[in-house]
């Protein structure tokens, strides 16, 4: 099956100078099934039109491709569509998470964002393997309430380290971030030891699940995270998209960020009142082609089965280790049993961009630099890594051309 | 190999890579001359020079530099500190400007190596996009530094 399934990624025959494309940089972006490129394209040829407005024939279609996005993607993480709110990308979602507390926690939203509002008797906690994306916006939060901020250590494995959860996370702890993949190690995080933690000390909890979502089966109400983020792009789905979840409950009471045209009830001189979830988010005119063909990339998604497209990623990350392994002079970053088909690593003597530039030479596409994630990088007393990414289109001969890519990199550049 | 790479990682470019001229700790408050210093970051890949100028009595410019980046980035932080050693003021602003109008000619200059020097076989990286940046880092530090000797001097 998965062999077959490669075929519906027309980009992966493009060949890169003279050889052929193994494409491992999905951690960054995914590339796209046609089914998801004809939805794009047929939105604009056949139903194009201003959404939740206008009664028209196209309108109508318009909005149903709109709204089929939510339930499509509530089916896939749980939840109904109502808890499905579309922001630009997982770093917006993540600022409207936290730059909603910070309204909250200056006077915004009334009594119900009570609960939301941070100030110098509370903590803050992240982990130090996050993404940028995951860490500034709540530095920014400590910043603006004085809240402390604080952080899990990571192992020389490459895991949280546990040891201190209890005294990390703590009666002053309002919020816990984290991720529940490492976008640089791969690591799977044990997400319900984490959110018991954060129940017991009456934490809200945001989940990071950029990096989960497509590459395994996730369902938020299971895991009882109280936020989620992550992106269309890295799900098979296009750029310009990325999606909010949470409780219905949390999400009604957390004030907005983006104000305007297309999320309020109703809009006097002076003042507004605001609609409830999903459109409290959602102000002004949003990406409806993008939803369309996001849609289409989830039932794709759905229909492959995330808990074999997850099998199947293990299996590469497998073949990719034990390869690795054998190559002298290549420190792999963390070593969790527990992952997908991410693997970072650090070649002696030869700097990241300098490996990427190699591979790319012979069509492999790997991503070199701090992925976003300077502080893990810092870490393991490194600047830059290079990460090979996996999915569900790529196979075990795209994981032997990036080895026998890899295994040339310190001759060619002439390190013993 | 692709020429590509070859035109790229010329060997001058690996060799100053592996032996950089220039790279030692900084002399910061304590350089006798006029001197200035600069701190740049490749914020994309994490590419980091700290570079400091002194301008000499020979009328020469002292560079030393530590960073930590790619093959690139280092090589020409090397080769700059290398011309640097031979050249007036004058001299070294008018190789950064040929250097500079080098590295955005996406390949269609030819390089002058009468007064380039090694500098000229940073060629290939213009064909690079990804990679102008590397090649750049330690020349913004260069002339940010310079610039600052040069306002002490006449302080």
């Amino acid at each position: 099956m998965f062999s077959r399934l490669r075929n519906d990624f027309p980009i992966l025959d493009t060949r890169v100078g003279e050889s052929a494309l193994s494409y491992l940089d999905s951690g960054a972006t995914s590339q796209k099934p046609q089914c998801v490129i004809d939805t794009f394209t047929e939105y604009f040829q056949q139903r194009n039109a201003a959404v939740h407005r206008g009664a028209h024939t196209l309108a109508v279609m318009a909005t149903d491709a709109f709204e089929s996005g939510r339930e499509a993607v509530s089916n896939l993480v749980g939840g109904v569509p109502e808890q499905v709110c579309w922001t630009k990308n997982a770093t917006e979602a993540l600022n409207v998470v936290a730059l909603g507390m910070d309204r909250a926690s200056h006077g915004f939203g009334g009594e119900s964002a009570g609960r939301f509002a941070l100030g110098p008797d509370d903590s803050i906690v992240v982990t130090e393997m996050e993404h940028h994306a995951n860490l500034v916006p709540w530095q920014q939060l400590a910043q603006s309430t004085g809240a402390q901020l604080r952080w899990i250590p990571v192992t020389d494995s490459g895991e949280l380290d546990l040891s201190d959860l209890s005294s990390i996370v703590d009666e002053t702890t309002k919020v816990f971030a984290f991720t529940h993949v490492s976008n640089v190690l791969g690591t799977i995080n044990p997400v319900k030891i984490l959110v018991a933690r954060a129940r017991e000390v009456g934490a809200f909890v945001v989940l990071d699940a950029c990096q989960s979502v497509p590459h395994m089966p996730v369902n938020f109400v299971d895991l009882d995270v109280d936020f989620a983020a992550f992106s269309a792009h890295k799900a098979l789905g296009p750029t310009g998209l990325g999606v909010l979840w949470g409780k219905s409950e949390l999400l009604n009471s957390l004030p907005p960020v983006l104000t305007g045209g297309s999320m309020i009830t109703t809009v006097t001189m002076d003042k507004s009142e605001f609609m409830d979830a999903p459109q409290r988010f959602e102000a002004g005119t949003q990406p409806v082609a993008e939803v369309a063909a996001f849609a289409t990339a989830v039932n794709y998604l759905a229909e492959v089965g995330l808990d074999r497209i997850f099998d199947h990623e293990r299996e590469l990350a497998r073949v990719l280790l034990d390869g690795v392994a054998q190559i002298p002079g290549i420190r792999v970053l963390g070593a969790a049993k527990d992952r997908i088909g991410t693997v970072a690593f650090d070649v002696e003597g030869v700097h990241a961009h300098d490996v990427g530039q190699y591979l790319d030479s012979q069509g492999v596409a790997v991503r070199v630099g701090h992925h976003c994630a300077q502080p893990l990088h810092r870490r393991y007393g490194v600047t830059a890594s290079t990460r090979a990414s996996t999915y569900l289109y790529n196979n075990v001969e795209d994981c032997e051309r990036f080895l026998a890519a890899l295994a040339e990199v310190r001759p060619f550049f002439g390190v013993q | 190999m692709s020429t590509q790479m070859q035109q790229l990682y010329q060997q001058v470019i690996l060799d100053h890579s592996r032996s950089r001229i220039g790279n030692q700790a900084l002399l910061r408050d304590d350089a006798t001359g006029a001197h200035g210093f600069s701190h740049q970051v490749n914020p994309t890949c994490g590419d980091e020079i700290e570079l400091e100028t002194e301008l000499l009595d020979d009328g020469t410019i002292a560079v030393r530099w530590t960073g930590d980046g790619c093959s690139i980035s280092m090589a020409s932080a090397s080769v700059l500190s290398e011309l640097a050693t031979e050249a007036s003021v004058a001299d070294m602003l008018d190789i950064e400007a040929k250097f500079h109008e080098l590295m955005h000619s996406r390949g269609t200059l030819e390089a002058d190596e009468e007064i380039l020097g090694d500098a000229a076989a940073f060629t290939g990286v213009s064909k690079f996009p990804a990679r102008i940046k590397c090649a750049l880092l330690s020349w913004v530090a260069f002339k940010d530094a310079l610039n600052q000797a040069q306002t002490s001097l006449e302080e």
